[in-house]
């Protein structure tokens, strides 16, 4: 029973592989289960207002490469990510900005002090869709393209991964 | 200046451990006398430079160098004094600078208690140690150097985590690290002995001092950051399951398990492979501590330094050390002849139950520690284990070993008798089990768990007391002379199963008869929790040294009787900016009365958010563990125990 003696290395060796293929997990990364899943229905009122700011159907029509942006004023990461969204505006990307249980004037102060980068701004009051998106925290950002959720972004987009992350991803998507 | 003289320090010092890790080692292989003679000295001289490098770097904490990146991350002028000092172990490179010294600490000791042991042994156990000290001190220079400079240099520090600036804290981690790296020791004898090929009872003799000291360390630090958890996080709880806390927890429940086999080693020359193991495994967890804190490879509260790339470094040093020591095991341990046989029914088999239910406990912590990651890996799902999975596991296992607990002491050695054993203690079984349901019914509980935990602890008292009375044959004539004249080895056990006792009642109290109030409150309101009034009678706004707070004061009352004003603290601190609380506790030995107070509603004023909680025998949990450490603490000066006594010069 020579092998007996070998057990306690033999599960070492396990466990040490194990920690190998952790660390270069990311903790941090939260999957989603609506990848390359269509979006879900919603219609979001504007901001401090009663008619539709934008709704599902209008993310379908588009064409073209389109960003969701869960914000609030009251979220300090989202000033953070702010001037790279100001970027994104600034290559032509469509970026649809939900404002995240906020009051009307609190985010019209956040857009004409920080600059607004939205193509379109939609007010979620109480939450409910961003629920309905598998939505984790402010600030968050889908790609979609064809109605398709393609990609989601957990927390601010800072300078390390504007250019390697986000824009690489919006690129081959839109290939 | 003096920063680069600690960095040269340190540079020396790894040099210093290759010459003894190597040379010696040579020397021990072939009999040369004069290399093994480097060993001791390269010892001493590496605790004298790993000394200088780590006071350089304190120098630069207490006089705030901000040219330091190190100081400059981790503290702040307006810091006070015992923080400044703390912060030096408070950050990743500063710890693993503290690891390295206290390596380089008891690599001394063992070269200068050990001066009397077989002299290739001394060499064999000296080389490992450096070898173990040369992979810290490489990682430091390579990855983590604490003494880098920043330009240009800042003109005022990041600040320590508020959360962290707590006396309870400034001494959690040099007791741990004592604790972690005093396996070191055994661990470093565990490989000498197996390349010596030799395992003896005294052998086993030298191992457990050096054991017990871990262990002690080992307990008190991590009691220590539990008690800290307790009134410090604000709600209460006092273990949480963590990551970093089972880190801690899985060598201390290897190095309980070694503490009792190394005695079967000693008086009975058996179970030496086992206990071999088991130094090896001991040490492989403070390591594997050390690398889930430093690497982030598991999210932790404790994780402050999350960088892959030292991850790498520490993960091959692992590998090499509990890789090779393990595969140097299954090589030797052959080689080690077993010893004596003993019955079914002996002091042996208590021990093996012991030890095996111990090593399952381990085992079941590391997994729940570690399935997160291999389901990471292996799926991509991501999920948590939490404490109901370690309550029923760890706690199932640890029933049977309660019940153990309170038999072992009264078996004899070898062969024991089963009905005589039966007799003596059917009657301390029955007599728990009664005060048990008694101490149900008054409580009028409703959680028979809560009766099955208190039942255990009563039982685990009794047992013990009654073994210890039977053993000075209590209330016959000269008890007294017997009780003076017990070794100091068998009242550290005493004590260390008491504490225990005390330790698991508190824990059944705690746990099951906790009750709480969450709730606002203004000025003049009185609330009641299990007996006491509490009025809230002023709140101040007040300013530290680097914080602001809101202190609130309570009146407090029991049946009438107002007792001393409880104020608790709800503060800002300002680098970096972060709220904390600060409980107010009213320790008694029938429970813990501890208030909290949340941060002030600037909407409404005079609306406090207040929590109350009552913890039944949360005293009875730290007084056991205190209880658990002083045993140790007088087994470890036990005269045939210590460390410098001459191999054999008593037999057991």
């Amino acid at each position: 029973m020579w092998i007996k003696k070998f057990i306690p290395f033999l599960i070492f060796c396990v466990i040490s592989l194990a920690l190998y293929v952790g660390l270069n997990l990311n903790p941090g990364i939260i999957p989603s289960a609506l990848i390359n899943k269509p979006i879900p229905e919603f219609s979001l009122p504007v901001v401090g207002g009663e008619e539709v700011g934008f709704s599902s159907a209008d993310l379908i029509a588009e064409d073209e490469v389109v960003l969701v942006n869960f914000f609030a004023s009251w979220c300090a990461p989202c000033y953070v990510e702010h001037p790279y969204l100001m970027k994104l505006k600034e290559r032509g990307y469509k970026i649809y900005g939900v404002s995240y249980k906020d009051k009307a004037r609190a985010t019209n102060k956040f857009i004409t002090t920080q600059g607004d980068p939205y193509y379109k701004i939609a007010a979620d009051e109480d939450g409910r869709v961003a629920i309905d998106w598998g939505w984790s925290g402010v600030p968050e950002t889908y790609i979609i393209k064809n109605g398709v959720i393609k990609y989601k972004h957990v927390g601010p987009i800072h300078e390390m991964e504007f250019e390697d992350k986000i824009m690489s991803i919006i690129e081959s998507i839109d290939q | 200046m003096i920063v680069e003289i600690g960095h040269y320090a340190l540079i020396l010092a790894c040099l210093l451990s290759f010459i003894q890790g190597t040379f010696p080692l040579y020397g021990a292989l072939n009999n040369r006398g004069r290399l093994m003679a480097l060993s001791s000295p390269a010892a001493y001289g590496q605790l004298f430079f790993v000394t200088i490098a780590f006071a350089s770097l304190m120098y630069a904490f207490v006089v705030s160098d901000f040219s330091v990146a190190n100081v400059a991350r981790n503290s702040h002028t307006l810091k006070p004094m015992l923080y400044k000092v703390s912060a030096v172990w408070g950050n990743h490179e500063g710890s693993i600078l503290f690891w390295a010294l206290i390596l380089a600490l008891y690599g001394a000791m063992v070269a200068f208690f050990g001066r009397n042991l077989p002299k290739t042994l001394h060499v064999r156990v000296l080389a490992i140690q450096a070898l173990v000290g040369l992979g810290f001190y490489l990682f430091l220079l390579l990855t983590s150097n604490p003494f880098e400079r920043v330009y240009p240099f800042p003109m005022e520090g990041n600040g320590l985590n508020p959360l962290l600036q707590d006396p309870g804290l400034a001494f959690h981690p040099p007791l741990l690290y004592m604790g972690y790296v005093g396996l070191s020791v055994t661990f470093s004898f565990a490989v000498g002995a197996l390349i010596e090929g030799r395992v003896d009872a005294a052998w086993a003799r030298w191992v457990r001092p050096w054991t017990l000291l871990a262990w002690c360390f080992l307990t008190a630090g991590i009691t220590l950051g539990s008690w800290w958890a307790y009134y410090e996080l604000g709600w209460g709880g006092w273990w949480f399951w963590d990551p970093v806390e089972n880190a801690s927890f899985m060598p201390w429940l290897v190095a309980t398990a070694l503490l009792h086999s190394a005695i079967v080693v000693e008086k009975r020359d058996t179970l030496k492979s086992w206990t071999i193991l088991l130094a090896i495994i001991a040490f492989s967890f403070s390591l594997l501590g050390t690398f889930i804190v430093r690497s982030g490879v598991l999210t932790s509260v404790h994780a402050f330094a999350t960088d892959p790339e030292r991850g790498v470094f520490i993960l091959m040093f692992l590998f090499i050390v509990i890789g090779g020591s393990l595969l140097l095991f299954a090589l030797r341990a052959d080689k080690l002849t077993p010893g004596g046989l003993f019955a079914p029914i002996s002091r042996e088999s208590m021990l093996v139950i012991n030890n095996l239910l111990l090593s399952v406990a381990a085992l079941v912590v590391l997994f729940g520690t570690l399935y997160p990651l291999l389901r990471d890996a292996l799926t991509g799902d991501k999920i948590t284990v939490g404490p109901p999975f370690f309550n029923i596991a760890f706690g199932l296992l640890m029933i049977p070993l309660i019940l153990v607990m309170g038999l072992g002491p009264s078996t004899n050695w070898k062969r024991a008798d089963l009905k005589g054993l039966s007799s003596r203690l059917s009657f301390v079984f029955a007599a728990s089990v009664v005060v048990a349901l008694a101490l149900f019914y008054i409580t009028s509980g409703n959680d028979i768990m809560a009766a099955v935990w208190l039942g255990l602890g009563i039982w685990l008292l009794f047992s013990t007391i009654f073994e210890w009375a039977e053993r000075i044959k209590l209330f016959k004539a000269g008890s007294l002379k017997r009780m003076g004249r017990q070794p100091r080895a068998s009242v550290g056990m005493t004590l260390g199963h008491l504490g225990l006792a005390l330790a698991v009642i508190g824990m059944a109290g705690t746990s099951y008869w906790n009750t709480e109030y969450q709730g606002i409150m203004s000025h003049g309101d009185t609330v009641s929790i299990s007996g006491y009034d509490l009025t809230l009678k002023d709140t101040d706004g007040i300013i530290g040294p680097n914080y602001s707070a809101v202190r609130a004061t309570f009146d407090v009352s029991k049946d009438g009787i107002s007792l001393a004003p409880l104020s608790p603290e709800a503060r800002v601190y300002l680098t970096p900016p972060m709220p904390t609380t600060e409980a107010a506790i009213l320790s008694t030995l029938r429970g813990d009365l501890f208030v909290v107070i949340g941060e002030a509603n600037s909407e409404e004023y005079d609306k406090w958010a207040v929590r109350l909680y009552y913890k039944p025998l949360q005293l009875w949990l730290w007084l056991g563990v205190a209880v658990m450490v002083l045993g140790g603490l007088i087994s470890l000066s036990d005269r045939r125990f210590r460390m410098g006594s001459p191999k054999g010069a008593r037999k057991a």
